[in-house]
């Protein structure tokens, strides 16, 4: 507060020129409060696990269908696949358009490990006659996991397009920041997988 | 009016101060960014932590189901906010603070869901269906 003398109207200053918005300058906060949206979707989902999580309806449980080496391997090809996409992102900070490609090039290995153990993971268990529509249990397992194998899904699609967007154009600032994007997506989904492994398949075989 | 221009100018690049609109609008976002050391620190703190997890109850060493479940629940929460913080690089400043609001703000909402959930559904089948709760006993609510 400035001191004016009394009686004299303090002077007001109101900002009325539009401030410029460079393209995609609120782009980053914007994809923050989508992945918050997308948070409260997976915590239904866990809700509704947690609630349905011991009802076997006489079928199968976690103790037997789960295959807990499979899902340390599905962990760490994910968690892997986020520190490779780190250091893509470090090239990306650094200019090195091929080092970009080639770790993106090395996330997209082990996302597409990850997938085709959960899908095999999956396949085994509808085999064994545990698919969806055996018990709520497995219902809500599937929808659950399976939410977070599309996620990673449209992930790989994703980073695909990159891919060949980086190729065409190079790290013009367009696609720096939807790298940046892609980051925390990727990063958010490894931050649900912690919690799958954890409620769903350790506490699961612990119950 | 160059001085006018001149703020503009700092808004723009972010490094403008007491602006509400100083949140880094150049390329980088607003986004803190993640150096290789840290991409390395979260990626070991993660293997530090899921590797007990698993071998906790692949192994059974602790023999009280329950305590086992406590330390493979606290075990993933400090895990999240590891990943929170080298891979997602949340901090207090970034985009002013907005990403730190809105995450408080959906922790608050997932807590209540969850929690919420888990609490009325126990108590309905407690208190609505007990012969149904005992003869399915085994699975366990």
């Amino acid at each position: 507060m400035t001191h004016t003398p009394s009686g004299a109207e303090a002077p007001v200053y109101y900002d009325l020129d539009e401030h410029p918005h460079p393209p995609g300058g609120s782009t980053m906060l914007g994809f923050w409060l989508y992945l918050m949206s997308d948070c409260l979707i997976f915590a239904m989902l866990f809700a509704a696990y947690g609630v349905y999580g011991g009802s076997f309806a006489g079928g199968p449980g976690p103790r037997e269908l789960f295959e807990l080496p499979l899902v340390a391997v599905n962990t760490t090809m994910l968690l892997l696949s986020s520190i490779t996409y780190g250091f893509a992102m470090i090239a990306t900070d650094e200019k090195r358009q091929s080092a970009v490609l080639g770790w993106l090039g090395v996330t997209a290995l082990f996302g597409l490990a990850f997938l085709s153990i959960e899908l095999y993971e999956f396949s085994n268990l509808i085999h064994e006659g545990a698919g969806p529509q055996r018990s709520a249990f497995l219902s809500a397992f599937f929808t659950l996991v399976g939410t977070h194998g599309l996620h990673v899904t449209f992930g790989l699609i994703w980073l695909a397009v990159l891919v060949v967007q980086v190729k065409r154009r190079g790290l013009i600032s367009d696609n720096v920041r939807r790298l940046q994007c892609l980051s925390m997506f990727w990063h958010f989904l490894d931050v649900v997988w912690i919690g799958v492994f954890t409620f769903v398949y350790l506490l699961g075989v612990l119950r | 009016m160059s001085a006018h221009q001149d703020m503009q100018d700092r808004a723009v690049h972010g490094h403008g101060d007491g602006h509400g609109h100083a949140d880094g609008h150049d390329d980088h976002g607003g986004a803190a960014h993640g150096s290789r050391k840290g991409y390395w620190t979260g990626f070991i703190l993660s293997v530090l932590l899921t590797a007990p997890a698993f071998a906790l109850v692949m192994t059974g060493a602790i023999g009280d189901t329950r305590i086992t479940a406590l330390v493979v629940t606290a075990l993933a929460a400090v895990q999240i906010v590891v990943h929170m913080v080298y891979f997602l690089h949340m901090n207090s400043k970034s985009e002013s603070g907005w990403t730190l609001m809105a995450l408080i703000f959906t922790v608050i909402i997932v807590v209540i869901a969850i929690s919420g959930s888990l609490w009325v559904m126990y108590n309905m089948n407690a208190n609505m269906m007990p012969n149904m709760a005992m003869e399915m006993s085994g699975g366990g609510m």
